[in-house]
């Protein structure tokens, strides 16, 4: 967890309570700058951004976004020569920006359409017209505009001890939960190898299909990627101004032969930029965060790649600090969709300490439904992730499903059953151990397979010997090991239906359908790309909606209850305390109090909301009328679930006139016979919060009002908690077994309680 | 029917050959055969570009890892001399790799005028 928030300056005296209790709020950790044209920090225009232009002459550009080709940096001079579709180049460029903005939202023009305009756009044109889109808009159009039919989302998948037995555990339990692509990284690179294979061990055990990177240095990462340990490749960083690029070690034309390097080996790839990395690198050169986003995403489509991952990915929080920044990002991401490419959307790293703030930056793209919603969601502990904390991470997995659920909506995840989760975690620890066994890699102990299974992080594995996973490594690059020889290890183990998924992914780079934009599998190794589910989304009753199985993966979250399992809980605490002795009359006794029960209490309902058993409730209720001298009885009232009711007709039974109402639940209330209905003496209304000994007040207290005397009335306890969002549906349950109970014709029947 | 790089069909790649160690890495390897046909493909989908990317990855499909890596080396900014690219050009020239050797030759011609020459 990051740090609390800053003290507060409680000395500066001009600051009240209010503003000192603002402060203190985990949003003003966060970093927000004024806009600073000179430093880059300016999310949508600068003046510094040139006036979009396209002049063409025999075919070749020759002025592009007001810059003469004589002047074009290495990236103009890439776009200018391949990123440009020059036939329909005029018509595009003669387009009002706004008509364009239009057709970007507006669900009647097809997505074709925008691509072949957008196709014809220079840098500066698309970041215009991107910048027109308001944030509603831009949902709409990242609905229509993303490139596969499907969403699907991505998972980061690393520990800081780049623990192998770990990493499939988790990796399993990624792939458990939905994630369609893994990207592991390492703190220490050579360890690199190692992490790969095991990746990809544990996501064979949970499913077929499922893509592996492993992202470090540059070559590194190729040569992973031509040996086959790997399956895509996305940490090819490209940037929007020359310098910057070449500060990075790299050129557009180095990476475009880096594009075509892993092409040729059958390895998925996309490209990584995104907002505010020229800014940290002091190298925005005055421009805006979309302009030199613009031209990152013309330049990747210039290459030749198949898609980018951006929307801020290192930068996400440097965008963050200015107006419109969050914009920004999402803007990015629709930019592309409509250069036809790929998005894996950001919601990568870390961008708020202020949960509402990462919610709000994320939620208009997992209700739009991107390639990969996010590029990274941490679906490990915050301290376990290599690449820093995400702004989606394991605590989150559950919040995710449920926000699928509340918009159904379709943001990659699915619930893994609970069981599933441990037995998948088992066997992808004990395959690794079994492959780096065989392999003559590593001995892992048993200890280790089991504190990897139960690990909730790494700091559950004690101290393992960091020199093992560094042994492995190197003899994984040492021997030239790839995925072949990790499929026959597995078979070799025993572990075949694995060692298949392994071999049916290298059987994919064979066919290299995966290499089309926005590619992944599903489970049954369907290829799902622009190719094969096309987004066809033309306004409402159009595009994706989950098929019904998928629906009811979305809506089936393990919290879920209905009133069978309600009545199961229940049912657990039943027992024969409550016996029907007969019909119950009126009382004569000046001092006696009635007790009465809903009409499910002892019968279905055993439980109240605070955890109490109506056993206790009841023990508590008539001590406290011992305590005041008093006679009691207790009645279950059959003809209403109305607790006023129920209170009423106890009070009316009761030689003093004064009744406790009880609804199985908790809820409970002092009853005077000559008032109406809904009034009362006193009203226990927070069922959840009551404890045993205001249980028991109330019981003294009805007794005193049955001596005539006036009690002090008691403080209903209070709670700032949601407790409504907690206990609505058990309320619902309840009020249903107990109106299942109701039957008039029973009328009041006396109790014996044997407690 | 796809090929993989050894010519061995797809449709072989089986657990059965993988057990009897019959598979090795030029039967999960792609053919440049398929990347010409990933080509099309992409160019029927209004991606241009990224058919040529993937026929520059057909020319190199048969070029041998080290080489493919010392390439991508030697266009990493202030690598290479004009001649050093130059000589890499006609290298790919003869492989054939015509496409790799045109966008090296680009590449060389923009370094040299933006200062990224070795």
């Amino acid at each position: 967890m990051a740090a609390e928030p800053a003290p507060t300056d409680n000395a500066i005296p001009d600051r009240v309570g209010r503003i000192r209790f603002m402060d203190q709020q985990r949003v003003n950790l966060d970093g927000f700058a004024h806009e600073d044209v000179s430093l880059g920090l300016v999310a949508l225009h600068s003046p510094a951004d040139p006036e979009p232009s396209l002049r063409i002459e025999h075919g070749v550009v020759v002025e592009m976004d007001s810059r003469p080709a004589a002047d074009f940096d290495v990236i103009d001079a890439m776009i200018a020569r391949h990123g440009i579709d020059l036939g329909v180049a005029a018509e595009a460029m003669a387009l009002d920006d706004v008509a364009l903005a239009r057709m970007l939202v507006d669900a009647t023009v097809p997505r074709a359409e925008i691509v072949r305009l957008v196709a014809g756009t220079t840098p500066a044109k698309l970041a215009r017209v991107m910048a027109l889109l308001r944030p509603a808009e831009l949902t709409m159009a990242m609905t229509k505009m993303r490139a596969r039919r499907t969403p699907s989302n991505q998972a980061h998948v690393t520990n800081r001890l780049d623990d192998p037995l770990l990493l499939a555990a988790d990796a399993a339990t990624a792939a458990a939960y939905g994630f369609r692509e893994l990207e592991t990284t390492v703190p220490v690179l050579a360890d690199a190898p190692s992490n790969a294979v095991a990746v990809t061990v544990g996501a064979a055990v949970a499913s077929p299909g499922v893509l592996v990177q492993c992202s470090v240095e540059e070559a590194m990462e190729l040569e992973m990627g031509m040996r086959g340990l790997v399956s895509y490749a996305e940490t090819v960083s490209i940037y929007g101004t020359e310098a910057v690029f070449v500060d990075g070690d790299d050129t557009p034309y180095s990476k475009a032969i880096l594009a075509a390097a892993y092409a040729s080996r059958g390895v998925k790839m996309r490209v990584s930029s995104g907002a505010g990395s020229e800014v940290l690198m002091g190298g925005a050169e005055r421009c805006s965060m979309l302009y030199l986003e613009s031209r990152c995403v013309s330049l990747a489509r210039a290459m030749g790649v198949q898609g980018v991952q951006n929307g801020g990915i290192d930068g996400a929080s440097v965008a963050g600090s200015v107006p419109c920044g969050v914009r920004e990002l999402m803007a990015e991401n629709v930019m592309v969709m409509a250069r036809n490419l790929e998005s894996c959307s950001g919601n990568d790293a870390l961008m708020s300490e202020s949960d509402v703030r990462r919610t709000s930056r994320t939620l208009p793209i997992l209700l739009a439904g991107s390639d990969y919603v996010c590029s990274g969601f941490g679906s490990i502990q915050r301290y376990d992730n290599m690449f820093g904390p995400s702004q989606w991470n394991a605590e989150d997995i559950d919040d995710w499903l449920v926000m699928q659920r509340d918009w159904g909506v379709d943001g990659g995840l699915r619930t893994a059953d609970v069981y599933e989760v441990g037995r998948l975690r088992r066997r992808a620890a004990e395959a690794t151990r079994d492959v780096y066994r065989w392999l003559g890699l590593a001995d892992f102990t048993d200890d280790h397979v089991e504190r990897a299974v139960d690990a909730v992080g790494s700091k559950d594995l004690g101290d393992p010997d960091p020199m093992v996973v560094l042994g492995a490594a190197q003899a994984i690059r040492s021997s030239g090991l790839g995925s072949l020889q990790v499929a026959r290890a597995l078979q070799e183990c025993g572990y075949d239906e694995e060692a298949s998924r392994v071999l049916d992914m290298l059987a994919a780079r064979v066919h290299g359908d995966h290499l089309q934009t926005a590619a992944i599998f599903n489970e049954s190794m369907q290829v799902l790309s622009l190719v094969t589910d096309p987004n066809d989304y033309a306004g409402p009753g159009t595009g994706y909606d989950p098929a019904p199985r998928r629906q009811a993966e979305i809506d089936a979250i393990r919290q879920a209850r209905g009133v069978e399992d309600l009545r199961a809980d229940q049912a657990q605490w039943a027992n024969e305390s409550l016996r029907v002795v007969g019909p119950a009359a009126q009382g004569g006794h000046p001092q006696e109090v009635v007790i009465g029960l809903s009409p499910a209490v002892g019968r279905t309902v055993w439980q109240t909301l605070s955890g109490l058993s109506v056993l206790d409730v009841l023990r508590e209720l008539l001590a406290g009328l011992e305590e005041e001298s008093c006679q009691a009885r207790v009645v279950r009232v059959n003809s209403t679930l109305d607790l006023g009711m129920i209170g009423l007709t106890a009070a009316r039974l009761a030689g003093s006139g004064i009744g406790i109402g009880l609804q199985g639940k908790g809820t409970a209330l002092i009853h005077r016979r000559d008032l109406p209905p809904l009034a009362n003496l006193e009203l226990y209304s927070m069922a959840p919060v009551i404890t045993p000994a205001l249980y028991r007040l109330l019981g003294s207290n009805a007794g005193r009002h049955a001596k005539g005397a006036t009690p002090v009335p008691a403080r209903n306890p209070y709670t700032d908690e949601a407790i409504e969002a907690r206990y609505h549906t058990s309320v619902v349950a309840l009020v249903a077994l107990e109106r299942a109970c109701v039957d008039r014709r029973l009328g009041n029947e006396d109790l014996e309680v044997r407690l | 029917m796809t090929r993989a790089f050894s010519g061995r069909p797809a449709d072989e790649l089986t657990p059965d050959r993988l057990a009897r160690d019959e598979l090795g890495v030029d039967d999960v390897r792609i053919h440049a055969d398929t990347l010409e046909h990933q080509a099309q493909v992409a160019e029927n989908h209004g991606n241009p570009q990224l058919a040529a990317n993937f026929r520059r990855a057909a020319e190199l499909a048969s070029v041998p890892e080290e080489q493919v890596m010392a390439m991508y080396e030697a266009l990493r900014p202030h690598r290479s001399s004009a001649a050093d690219l130059e000589s890499l050009a006609r290298e790919l020239a003869a492989y054939p790799a015509p496409r790799c050797a045109e966008l090296v030759r680009e590449a060389a011609e923009v370094y040299a005028r933006r200062g990224l020459l070795g």
